[in-house]
């Protein structure tokens, strides 16, 4: 069985439960994916499939990828990840479709995706150190102060924290709820926010930590 | 239409259309254990804020002495029902100048050709 499914996100809205309450929910275009190639312990050592994402803008492939499409008789797309595979159900056949009916409401999940670039960045925001006194003339404000000891050791440890290049990581968010699943629409909403920027692509897999579904009453 | 406005769309509710300076009573179903009743919060609206499914109103009332307000999801399921009463005659969108205002100031005149319902 495919543990996982290739999409973009969309964006953000808020659902309402029947008690009024309102939650927070990113809604995920998840898939259709093709398998365009299965990956097995006596080849490759490791059981996974090689998922490409669906679009409507095609993808322009050079020969060799072009060839690699071809094995699995499917159209080439333009991102390819790999998905490792769970035990149970069909085993999955390259050319075979991934659809979001691989999930269930309810059911937990985790989102990668790339996070939103931020630049270079200073420590505060980087690290979250707290910075100074803004008034009565301290002088000191986001700057983020000592980085080391004197003549001995001489230098900076290693990992010290500094400002720098923030943002734009692979991100993983963990157990969050799927509240609704459309396959034909191929539309996932899941609860609470998920990384990177609206049309980014983002890969939903069954939660790897994750807990059954709370009863209802809590 | 694209996945965010098609699952917008559906949660909305049908609701009256709402303005500044309308005097409404939000009927609120509030569930007490497995009991639910409905209460009544009467007052006059003093803001609207739009965006689809999102959109919110605040209700302001003057309850014993004491000004109340209780900002409502337009589209909640928690409202059973908004009954429109009086309309004022008011010149913008955010009444919050009757914050500052008492008894008899903070009394609005009434529109002079009620608007059709």
């Amino acid at each position: 069985m495919v543990t996982g499914i290739l999409g973009r996100k969309i964006g953000m809205t808020q659902l309402f439960s029947e008690d009024g309450a309102v939650t927070p929910a990113t809604v995920i275009k998840a898939g259709p994916c093709v398998v365009v190639q299965r990956k097995t312990v006596e080849r490759d050592g490791y059981d996974a499939v090689q998922l490409g994402l669906v679009e409507d803008r095609p993808a322009r492939a050079n020969k060799p990828t072009a060839g690699h499409y071809k094995k699995a008789s499917v159209p080439p797309t333009r991102v390819r990840r790999e998905v490792p595979l769970a035990e149970g159900g069909d085993a999955p056949v390259e050319g075979d479709q991934v659809v979001a009916s691989l999930f269930t409401d309810g059911e937990q999940v985790d989102v990668i995706g790339l996070s939103r670039g931020k630049g270079f960045q200073g420590v505060m925001k980087r690290h979250g150190f707290s910075g100074g006194r803004a008034t009565h003339g301290s002088m000191f404000h986001r700057a983020p102060g000592s980085i080391g000891q004197s003549s001995w050791p001489s230098r900076v440890i290693k990992g010290m924290k500094g400002p720098g290049r923030m943002g734009g990581d692979r991100v993983t968010v963990q157990n969050l709820r799927v509240m609704r699943v459309d396959a034909e629409q191929h539309v996932l909403v899941v609860k609470g926010a998920v990384p990177g920027a609206p049309g980014g692509l983002v890969m939903v897999r069954k939660a790897v930590a994750g807990k059954a579904a709370p009863s209802e009453d809590k | 239409m694209n996945a965010i406005e098609t699952i917008e769309q559906a949660q909305m509710l049908e609701r009256p259309d709402l303005r500044p300076g309308l005097t409404v009573r939000v009927h609120v179903k509030i569930r007490e254990g497995e009991k639910e009743r409905i209460q009544v919060f009467e007052g006059v609206i003093i803001a609207i804020k739009r965006g689809g499914p999102r959109g919110t109103f605040t209700v302001r009332k003057v309850s014993f002495g004491q000004g109340v307000e209780r900002i409502f999801p337009l589209h909640s399921p928690s409202i059973a029902k908004i009954e429109i009463g009086r309309a004022a005659r008011v010149r913008r969108a955010k009444l919050y100048f009757l914050r500052k205002l008492r008894g008899r100031a903070a009394r609005l005149r009434e529109k002079r050709r009620p608007m059709a319902q």
